[in-house]
């Protein structure tokens, strides 16, 4: 009882930051990207043109019109989001997890004038960025298959810089209590291929049975579709407002958390 | 800067670690001097690593006084730590990057200038003799190597104070040996010291003042060789000889026998003159028919001394009392 309500007023306490040193962690981990990308690209790239070309192209054929759009056309914005998604979650669960538990990277940083603080926030702010930089290639070859609509295209980055924000903080909770690598595979099972299914990306929620329906609207991911969708077709209403203020609110509502986790988990 | 009486620059007071129901380290009270070497001494899980990540701020104080450069750690711990250097027990270089890149991506937490940084990584690449190695990559490197950029890596902020965890556990006896004449290096130079390990050897060879840990206390503290002198004396007598006799081949020698203590099989004896007691010894089992079928006589160690005061083996090891 008395740890639960110490974790509460953890979770209330400003984080004890400097943003000099949350810039290190983050150049830290992108020298370190600068060795590995190209064994990574495989993963968190080939695959969204895989189905770009296999359900928009393929499939695609046989499905007539989507709100009045061709299938590759519904698809392919709602693909940059959710490419976006998995390269920052698989950042920020199997790889921040080999260096918070096996390479001990957090502890070499924290015994220097670094905090647990600026390293956890370092690392939500290296998923966002590579969540913004995978979603962006891909919106690259959206555009370059003709698919771009509208000037207001250019503003992608930003719901995709809040989505993939949330992402890492949700992920990094989850790698905060995880036992083991294997663990991560109920994450991606339970809720990221979940969200990848059925949030928007493949056709709309309005087909959805009516009982789950609402699902989608708790989820990040659905948020980023309504947005970047609309942006990349020319079809913008004041909606996406709406949807970016969902955004914006997740995160300040849980950035918190995985910083005070990470803390309990490591410090002892 | 910010001096404290003395010139301590640790200073532990009732100074308390609790994992939950386990007390880790239990009220312990000690002062590390500037320009020391000092040395926490005991076996595995007797509380050193824990008392190590107190004083750089890894792990809070459950309870008691620790300062670190006259500051409590609690609240200004970056403070302290831009001042310290750390080397942890694992090893938590950055596996992918080359010798030179671990070194300054660790200089930018400390604030390094890039033209800084450069400079300060030349110097420690030369001072570890490492400077062939510079551009290769930390997971092709030896575990000697690895050991030694770590200390390198420690280095990067020119600290005031350099903790080393077990900096030599897992290393073979060159690699050791390279590590120790670096760290005697750095004493001279003026670096204070802090060295937790269970290797004897290595507590005698570089620590000017030791504490002896175990189960959470300190049980002991002075020089290497004050400690050895007053528990166990000069010289080691080992006798391998059958249990009957063991008493009664040790009665009436008086002041001649400091301390025994039973080693496995083996009958130790702790004295200051020890050919003489060796002789003597020798003259009783032939006149009783005493059948002695080992005995090595050595100088004593630091090793002795914790077998004397724990009777356990500092490997972790209960031996017969």
């Amino acid at each position: 009882m008395a740890s639960k309500n110490e974790f509460f007023r953890e979770l209330l306490t400003p984080p004890d930051l400097s943003w000099h040193l949350v810039l290190r962690v983050f150049h830290r981990n992108l020298v370190v990207f600068g060795k590995t990308w190209k064994a990574n690209i495989m993963f968190n790239f080939v695959e969204p043109v895989l189905y770009l070309w296999a359900l928009g192209f393929g499939l695609g054929i046989y499905v007539t019109r989507i709100n009045g759009l061709a299938y590759i056309e519904f698809l392919a914005p709602a693909l940059i989001a959710s490419s976006s998604m998995f390269s920052t979650t698989y950042e920020m669960t199997y790889d921040s997890f080999a260096r918070m538990a096996y390479k001990k990277t957090f502890h070499g940083m924290v015994a220097t004038p670094v905090s647990m603080d600026d390293v956890v926030t370092g690392e939500i702010l290296y998923g966002t960025f590579k969540g913004v930089l995978y979603g962006t290639v891909f919106f690259a070859v959206v555009a370059a298959f003709g698919l771009v609509k509208s000037p207001w295209a250019l503003l992608v980055p930003l719901p995709l810089a809040l989505m993939a924000m949330s992402f890492s903080i949700l992920s990094m909770i989850w790698t905060s209590i995880a036992p083991n690598y294997d663990s991560f595979g109920y994450f991606f099972t339970l809720f990221i291929s979940p969200m990848f299914l059925f949030a928007g990306v493949f056709f709309p929620v309005e087909n959805l049975p009516p009982g789950v329906r609402v699902l989608p609207w708790f989820t990040p991911l659905y948020h980023a579709v309504e947005v970047i969708r609309p942006l990349v077709l020319g079809q913008v209403t004041r909606s996406v407002l709406a949807d970016l203020a969902w955004l914006a609110v997740f995160v300040l509502v849980t950035i918190r958390f995985p910083m005070v986790m990470v803390k309990k988990r490591l410090i002892q | 800067m910010i001096h404290t009486a003395g010139e301590n620059v640790v200073l532990a007071r009732g100074l308390i670690k609790r994992f939950g129901d386990f007390e880790a380290v239990r009220g312990i009270n000690f002062a590390v001097r500037r320009g020391e070497c000092f040395g926490l001494l005991g076996p595995n899980g007797a509380g050193k690593t824990s008392v190590v990540r107190m004083i750089y701020g890894f792990s809070p104080v459950t309870s008691g006084r620790l300062e670190v450069f006259g500051r409590d750690i609690g609240s200004g711990a970056r403070k302290i730590k831009a001042r310290i250097g750390v080397v942890p027990q694992e090893d938590n270089l950055d596996p992918e990057l080359s010798v030179m890149e671990n070194l300054l991506v660790y200089a930018g937490y400390f604030r390094l200038r890039k033209d800084q940084a450069l400079r300060r990584a030349a110097e420690i690449l030369d001072f570890m003799e490492l400077a062939e190695r510079s551009e290769e990559v930390v997971n092709n490197l030896s575990g000697g190597l690895r050991r030694r950029l770590t200390i390198g890596r420690a280095l990067v902020n020119r600290p005031e104070l350099l903790i080393l965890d077990e900096p030599t556990t897992g290393l073979d006896p060159y690699a050791r040996h390279l590590v120790w004449q670096r760290l005697r290096k750095l004493k001279e130079s003026g670096t204070t010291m802090i060295l937790t390990t269970h290797y004897l050897e290595e507590a005698s060879q570089i620590c000017d003042r030791l504490i002896i840990i175990h189960r959470g206390e300190i049980i002991e503290e002075g020089t290497p060789r004050d400690l050895v002198d007053r528990h166990v004396g000069k010289d080691a007598l080992e006798l391998g000889v059958d249990p009957v006799w063991r008493d009664s081949l040790a009665e009436g020698y008086g002041d001649l026998i400091k301390a025994r203590q039973t080693l496995g099989d083996d009958l130790v004896f702790f004295s200051d003159y020890g050919k003489d007691l060796a002789e003597k010894i020798s003259e009783r089992a032939l006149r009783q028919g005493v059948s002695i079928y080992y005995r090595r006589l050595r100088p004593t160690n630091l090793e002795d001394v914790f077998l004397k005061l724990t009777g356990e083996s500092l490997e972790g090891g209960r031996v017969n009392k």
